[in-house]
């Protein structure tokens, strides 16, 4: 594959950002990924996809430093990454929502926001306790990048709600903000449209298409909705048992025999 | 005014001093429950240690003395020196930091994803375990704590105020340390949740009280969290026993203070720091007012036993406190 491309939408694709090879990944005597390697390009959205159960939600973890696989590597940036705990992998640049959302309820969404800028405050201790003037304008320049990702994704309006009273829907888009605010090289959706209405799932497809737009973010997703995964992506992996059983644009693997069986069951005979 | 109803705001205003010092022994409680579902048992232990710690540092006490003498026939119990009370005090600040990283080290890093009850039975040995230490550093005398706190009833109050309520009426008794105590006690809450609310550490500390798996996803290390906690806990903790050890001495009776926090709490709520503070002062005044109204026809001493009666009530009608989250199951 050449280093770079345009896609037909006019989007620049880049060279490997992340790059897994050979990972397994085992609990006890379950094999919950066999073997997979994939990659994620720079700029593109890359799409996980397969039956429940398929291991996709194992791989997201893999990536974001929840679960350590027991054999394969991870390459991100083109360097090979040694084994992470969760907030290491945060502060490299990789940010991710959760399939059952993982907000801070009793905060407000603004404060929940700031907190998905941890990464990109330095002050120290103890010019945070006494306030210091640096502090105070690293606040500030936060709060800034906040209010612009508070803006884009139309939240205005319950910014000062506690998060525990906001509807599902908006809880959804509150975890992007929050994720998003760590402006991110690389971000993890996992299942960001799971249980929305049609709706819904419209304003959210949307979001996820003007975030790669905009800001070039790179962005992992893993869906369910067939529709939205292949209108959203430019890649996909098919993961099924814990197998990658295909892996290409939408037409090459909407196409492919092993992911049609996967997916509508086959015939023993 | 009558004499009566005089004698009885003095009750409340010494009931709500006392209740200040309920409180900031609570607070070190909420403080590390809500961060890492810890009950710390040990927390009356603490203040104990920062005292002795703090008494030992100024009279420039030998830590192990008794250890040393024995080992090396050697006579030294101190350094010959006396630390001015500021510079010990912030020793003593580092001694406690030191210790919540070793806790945090030695112990709760080998804990994590255990039961409840396993934590508490942890900080159960903890408290022991500090007790003891406390003993073999600095000995098991009773130290009296000079770190320059007046003491005694304020002439100035007390002549202020008298014959106000006719000539039955002889003034207000404030203690003066209780005033002092409470105005340190009033600062230093204020100055925690301040940081708590603005700071990005208290931002990071409410994530990790709110959703482990969420504050490692934006990059907050709970390690640092609980070091960060336990060491505010420590700074309590010594708060508290500069307090209490300046009104009735260094004592190892100081740890049981702790047990006057467990009402303080169901009270307030394990996981609410406004809870924790407004139910000592309530716990406080109500000793003090029940003992004053209705203590002398049941026989006195009911300060013993009064907070615990109020606090089973309340476990029966409010088990969350009054300020604490109310647990809902989803079935």
């Amino acid at each position: 594959m050449k280093d770079s491309y345009i896609t037909p939408d006019g989007r620049t694709i880049g060279g490997v950002l992340m790059d897994m090879r050979g990972i397994t990944l085992r609990f006890g005597g379950v094999e919950a990924i066999k073997n997979i390697s994939f990659d994620i390009r720079e700029g593109e959205i890359r799409a996980i996809i397969g039956p429940n159960g398929a291991g996709k939600s194992s791989m997201l973890n893999v990536i974001s430093g929840f679960y350590h696989p027991q054999d394969g590597e991870v390459w991100f940036r083109g360097a090979k990454r040694p084994t992470m705990r969760p907030y290491d992998v945060a502060r490299q640049g990789i940010a991710r929502t959760f399939q059952n959302i993982a907000l801070f309820e009793g905060m407000s969404v603004l404060d929940n926001i700031m907190c998905g800028r941890l990464t990109h405050m330095k002050t120290g201790i103890f010019s945070q306790a006494i306030w210091h003037g640096a502090a105070q304008r690293e606040e500030v320049e936060n709060r800034e990048a906040v209010e612009r990702i508070i803006d884009f994704l139309e939240i205005q309006a319950i910014r000062k709600t506690p998060v525990g009273r906001l509807p599902y829907g908006l809880k959804k888009r509150v975890e992007l903000a929050r994720a998003l605010a760590a402006e991110p090289k690389l971000l993890l959706l996992d299942e960001p449209m799971a249980g929305m209405n049609v709706e819904e799932k419209e304003d959210m497809s949307r979001f996820i298409l003007d975030v790669n737009d905009e800001f070039g973010t790179t962005i992992a997703l893993i869906e369910h909705d067939m529709g939205v995964v292949m209108d959203l992506s430019d890649r996909v992996v098919v993961m099924d048992y814990g197998r990658k059983i295909g892996d290409g644009t939408p037409d090459e693997v909407r196409g492919n025999q092993e992911v049609i069986d996967a997916y509508l069951g086959v015939a023993h005979d | 005014m009558s004499a009566d109803f005089l004698y009885g705001i003095e009750v409340i205003l010494n009931g709500l001093m006392a209740g200040v010092l309920y409180a900031l022994v609570a607070l070190g409680f909420v403080l590390i429950f809500k961060a890492s579902g810890i009950f710390n048992y040990a927390q009356g232990v603490m203040a104990l240690f920062a005292a002795l710690t703090l008494v030992g540092i100024m009279e420039g006490q030998v830590p192990f003395s008794h250890i040393i003498n024995a080992i090396f026939g050697t006579k030294i119990h101190h350094f010959g020196w006396h630390v001015p009370a500021l510079l010990a005090i912030f020793l003593t600040l580092c001694v406690m930091v030191a210790f919540a990283w070793a806790v945090q080290k030695f112990v709760f890093r080998h804990l994590v994803g255990q039961e409840p009850i396993i934590l508490f039975m942890a900080t159960i040995g903890l408290a022991y375990f500090l007790e003891g230490m406390g003993d073999l550093m600095w000995g098991s005398d009773i130290k009296t704590l000079k770190v320059g706190l007046p003491q005694g009833g304020s002439r100035w109050i007390e002549d202020m105020t008298s014959g106000l309520g006719g000539n039955d009426f002889y003034g207000f008794f404030i203690d003066k340390l209780d005033m002092v105590a409470t105005v340190v006690a009033a600062i230093l809450v204020m100055s925690l949740i301040a940081f708590a609310q603005y700071s990005k550490q208290g931002r990071a500390m409410r994530a990790v009280a709110d959703d482990h798996q969420a504050a490692l996803s934006v990059g907050i290390s709970l390690n640092f969290i609980w070091v960060l906690v336990w060491s505010l806990a420590g700074l309590v903790a010594l708060v508290a026993g500069v307090m209490w050890g300046a009104k009735s001495g260094v004592q190892f009776s100081l740890s049981l203070i702790a047990l006057k926090a467990l009402p303080v709490l169901m009270l307030g709520g394990f996981t609410s720091i406004p809870g924790a503070i407004v139910g000592g002062l309530i716990i406080g005044v109500g000793e003090k007012l029940f003992e004053y109204t209705i203590g002398g026809m049941i026989g006195g001493a009911t300060e013993n036993w009064f907070a615990y009666v109020l606090a089973l009530i309340f476990l029966v009608f409010r088990p969350q406190g009054l300020f604490g989250e109310k647990i809902i199951e989803r079935v």
